[in-house]
Parts: structure tokens; sequence; C-alpha cells
């Protein structure tokens, strides 16, 4: 077996920013990421990041990734295991990979559980048909790999995500036919969805995908409007010729590691699903092993990125080693991710994080 | 109906736009309705002519009078929309982010379009610049008949 | 179909990777996951459901789903859309829970 002081799951922006805080505080850093390439969600996302200085506001998404991983790739505190997937994680801190046939067991000291989230679903007739995918699978292979998902597509969702791939999908010359919303209201940034209108997208809000049409692959998708109580409205019914149907209906926290080790979780509706109970340290109720990022409730990039800091910080000072500008940074960091909170779209998440903090003696 | 549509309304508009007098020299126009945490835009301004303040969250001010036109906000802006708007004579001239193939060439005719995406007039593509420092975003500057100063927002390829 | 210019993006002509896909030698190209190859072939059925044998194709693109399962050099499970393109690579449908044969 062997040994680590700190063991990060999940190479995406919070993984890479623990990393950084963990390793300058002198921290020894294994992290272990399945993906070909480091960077999570941001490898791919092509658009210009909103925020601060402090979260790279103006820089594309995946040069925010090649800024963190650099941060920490050369870091001789830093060793990094990429192809791994994370396959067991024990109570006593023990971490199990399986890396290209190999499973190899290893004990840390403290454990960060970095990873992040995964697309819901929507329950529509045929929702499996191939061409259906969700908006993230969408710009992977677009953004990454350079392959075309169809001609004709619909979004389903007009939240941040099914907005910005929206406007990546006709960046590579794909057809958006529309943007289908089940609320009355568009879900994400204004600015996103002025940029897809003057494109000639439209969006169509109160409204829904009753079912796909398709044999061997997606051929087209009936919509519904809905009413004022999300009921589809008969006669509304429209059949659109497509060849791929993106999925962009929110997401959920990966928290599936940390169920494995009895980590206590809450149901929370405003951070994404379930979510582990952490205090303010960002630990879990499993002594020694921690959280952040989209694993702890979904937000955005950037605070993921803060949270990852932050929680390198702390762990760092659970290990005796604290960061020589500890305190300066905790307070940088802290004061980033309120501002982040600050505006309407955060106050959902101030929400869910007191129902989350509620009743709990631990947090 | 922003909040619908993702259209601003007609006074919307009209509130990010200075009057017609100061719009003899170029200004940028902050097309920025919502409070998202956000301020590139006001870090990048070498006048600091955009205000945000301390809380990223408030919708950008443009101080008008110290706003040189220098279109240095323009690209910065993650959800591209700024622009820069000119009178000059029976034309408004705008600098416009624009982010697709076909790149438009000067001396061009392009479509222009309104904030509904419907075509809406001639665009005669003036210059166009793209550096490192613009990060892929190209600045566009198209000029149109001046009445469409409220209503034209971007340039599309004629098809 | 493959993306050749792109606004933001750079996609350079990159090497051939020559594998068998159901027993047809077929090409990706260097960078490639095993599904990605396959899609810009055109190939989008990845897999057939156990009871009912319904045609599956990717979903999340991130190793979650299971959806992109196939049996890649005999072993089954594999989950293509993380797995990156080798040279001779064997890829087969699975129409079971997978067997290692």
């Amino acid at each position: 077996m062997k040994h680590h002081e700190l063991i990060i799951i999940g190479g995406g922006p919070s993984g890479l920013c623990a990393a950084k805080m963990a390793a300058e505080a002198g921290v020894k850093v294994l992290i272990v990421d399945r993906s070909p390439q480091l960077g999570g969600q941001l490898t791919k996302q092509t658009h210009k990041f909103f925020g601060s200085k402090a979260q790279y506001a103006k820089t594309r998404g995946f040069d925010i990734a090649k800024i963190l991983i650099d941060q920490v790739i050369h870091h001789p505190n830093v060793t990094i295991l990429q192809e791994a997937t994370v396959v067991g994680l024990y109570p006593d801190k023990v971490v199990t990979v399986y890396q290209h046939d190999t499973y190899t067991r290893y004990q840390a000291d403290k454990v960060i559980v970095a990873t992040g989230a995964s697309e819901k679903f929507l329950a529509f007739e045929n929702n499996d048909l191939p061409g259906i995918y969700g908006a993230g699978a969408v710009q992977t292979l677009m953004n990454l790999y350079g392959v075309l998902p169809g001609q004709d597509i619909i979004m389903v969702g007009s939240g941040n995500i099914g907005l910005i791939v929206s406007y990546q999908l006709l960046q590579a010359g794909v057809h958006v036919k529309g943007i289908v919303e089940a609320a009355p209201t568009i879900g994400g940034y204004k600015v996103h969805a002025s940029k897809i209108r003057r494109l000639g997208v439209p969006i169509f809000t109160s409204t829904t995908v009753q079912r796909a049409v398709g044999s061997t692959h997606l051929e087209a998708v009936e919509l519904v409007k809905l009413d004022a109580k999300w009921q589809p409205l008969p006669g509304t019914e429209q059949i659109i010729p497509i060849d791929a149907l993106c999925i962009s209906v929110g997401l959920s926290p990966m928290h599936q590691l940390l169920s494995m080790v009895n980590a206590k979780t809450k149901y929370i509706n405003e951070l994404g699903g379930f979510v582990p109970i952490i205090d303010d340290h960002h630990q879990t109720t499993q002594e020694g092993i921690f959280a952040c990022g989209d694993a702890v409730g979904i937000e955005e990039a950037s605070s993921a990125m803060m949270e990852g800091y932050l929680t390198g910080l702390y762990v760092a000072e659970h290990l005796g080693k604290s960061h020589p500008e500890s305190h300066a940074l905790k307070e940088k960091y802290e004061h980033e991710l309120d501002m982040l909170r600050n505006g309407p779209f955060g106050i959902k998440t101030k929400i869910g994080l007191e129902k989350l903090r509620k009743d709990d003696i631990h947090a | 109906m922003l909040n619908k549509t993702g259209i601003p309304t007609k006074d919307q508009v009209l509130s990010r736009f200075p009057d017609r007098k100061a719009l003899i020299k170029p200004k940028a126009i902050l097309e920025c309705y919502e409070d998202i945490p956000c301020n590139p835009c006001s870090t990048s301004c070498p006048f600091d002519a955009i205000e945000i303040g301390e809380n990223i969250n408030v919708q950008p001010k443009l101080h008008t009078d110290l706003c040189t036109g220098c279109a240095v906000c323009v690209p910065s802006c993650p959800g591209l929309a700024i622009v820069i708007a000119q009178i000059k004579g029976d034309r408004a001239v705008f600098k416009i982010p624009y982010e697709f193939l076909p790149m438009p060439e000067k001396g061009q005719v392009w479509d222009g379009v309104n904030r509904s995406g419907e075509v809406i007039c001639d665009a005669l593509i003036e210059h166009v610049a793209i550096t490192s420092k613009t990060d892929h975003t190209a600045v566009v500057t198209a000029s149109v008949p001046v009445e469409f100063i409220y209503d034209f927002v971007t340039v599309r390829v004629k098809q | 179909m493959r993306i050749d210019k792109h606004p933001i993006l750079n996609f350079p002509k990159k090497e051939p990777i020559p594998f068998i896909f159901e027993g047809q030698e077929v090409y990706g190209v260097e960078g490639d996951t095993i599904a990605s190859a396959l899609h810009a072939l055109g190939i989008t059925t990845l897999s057939y459901s156990i009871k009912k044998g319904r045609p599956r194709g990717f979903y999340c693109a991130i190793g979650n789903c299971a959806s992109c399962n196939m049996m890649v050099n005999g072993i089954p499970n594999v989950r293509t859309c993380i797995t990156p393109l080798v040279a001779g690579m064997i890829v087969e449908r699975q129409t079971d829970k997978g067997v290692i044969r």
C-alpha cells in the first residue's frame, strides 16, 4: 500500500486549486483524475469567463485550465495520476485506484473529494436514442475532439450551460433550431440569451419535450407548450426534425464516493441534489475527508476555484502545515466567494447553504 | 421581456445610449441589464470610464465624458454586451465584437441585424481588428444608416 | 463529421490511427477517444440495451453514465468516451452485460 499525505480526487478547477495551496504549504499531494486530460469541465469551455480578476475573468475556460494546471504540474510536492479512476474510498482514508488494468491501494492522511457534478437527465419517450446528449457531452465532442454532434440541433434548457453551448454550436457551424425552456422565463444570464437572439435562434419558454422520434438515431423531437401549472397543453404539439438533441437541465453533485464512507448528506434542491454536510473547513462528517467544488453544491467554476483554494489551505492546517500566507489568502478567497454569491444569481446558493447548515450540529 | 425573450426593451436600450450630441465622438454602449458577478469591463478600461466598484454584481455605469471610444472594453466583456457607437453625418458607426467564421473583411457589405436577429439594413464593413490581446474576438467596425442607430446590434454574412 | 475551421479553436490535421470496428478497418485521428473517433465516422450507436435491444449512444462524455460501454480488445464495459484511441484496437458493440472472452 502506498502512502500519500493528501489525496485529491478530481483534477478539475477545485481539485487543482486545492492542490496548489496544499503543495505550497509543504503537503505532499496526489491528484487522481479519470480523464485523459486535467482541468475538469474547463478544458472544453471556449467562452470568456465572468467574475473578477481572481477568477481570471475575460479569460477563456480552456486557458484558465492551462493556468491552473501549470500552477501544480511542475510543483515538487505534487504527483498526478491521469486516466485513473478512484473505485473505492474508505473511512480509514484508504483510496483505491484503477488505472490501465492495475488496481492500487493508497493510504492517505487526508482526502479531498473534488469530483464535480454530472448532467441530469430528462424523462420523455425515446430519451435513450443515439443523438440525444448532455450539453456538456456536446461541448466535449465539439471543442475537445473537433467532431460535430449533428447538423440540426435543439437545446433543452436555458440555464447558462444551455445558452453557452448553443452559442458554441453556432460557432462550430451547427444550425441551432431553438432553445426549449420549461419555465416561463430564461434561466441563465440575459447577456448569453441576447447573444443567441441576435443570431436568430428562438427561445421557446413554457415549452418542453414530449417525445423523441427515431428508430436507430434521433430524427425529430415533439415539443409541447406548458400551462401555468407546468402541464402539457394539448393541441400545442409540434414536431421539429433534428439530428441531435442537447439536454441541459441542470447538474447533480457527484457525491457517490462520500456515500461509500457514510459521510452524511442532505438533499438540497438549491444545491443540485444530495450534498455532503461540511463544516466551515469543508470537512465532511467523516473525519479527515473533505470536499469542495460542484461536489458540495452546483455553482460556477469561479466558485469552485475559490472553494478549492480555501479547502487546500484548511487541509494543510489540519496536517499541521500552514501556508505561509494562510491568513491573508483565506480572507481574500472568502471575500471573493462572498462577492460571487452576492448578486441575484447567488441567492439560490445562499438559500441552499442556509438549509444545509440548519439544525446541524456538525456544520 | 428580457427575462422571457433575451431581448431588452426599447427603453432599456435607450437608457444605455448617451444623448446624440455626445455621440459625435465614439462612446461605449454597455448593454448589461442584469446584476451578475463580473467586472472585466471596468478593470480593462484604460480611462477609468466604466464604474462598477467593490461589489462586482452591480451593473456597469459609463462616465460618458471620460470615454474615448477606444474599444478595449468591447472584447473584454465575456457576455459580448458592449459596442462602441458614433454618429458620423448620416451614418452610425459601430465597433462590435464578432466571433464567427467567415470573418468579415473591409469593404464588404453584410446584413445589419437587430436584437431579435432580424435583418434591418445593409452594414458596410470598414475595419476588422483581431490581435492576441482581443483573444480571438474580432472588433469589427461597421457602419449603417443613422436611422438604425438604436436597432442595429451585429452583422451577418449575406446568404 | 470533423470540424475544419473554428473561430476560437485550432483543429490541425492529425495523424490517422487505424482500428477495427465490428470487423472493419476504420480510422480515427491522434487525440481521439474511441467514442469521438466513432462519431466522426458517423457511428452513433455504440451498444444495444440488454433487455429490449434498443440502440444506445453516448450521453455524458465524462465516464459517468455507462451509455458508451463497448468491448475493446476483448474487455467488456470499456467507457469509450474517456478511453484514448490506440492503433489496432478491436472495438465491438456488446449486447450483454459483458463477458470476458
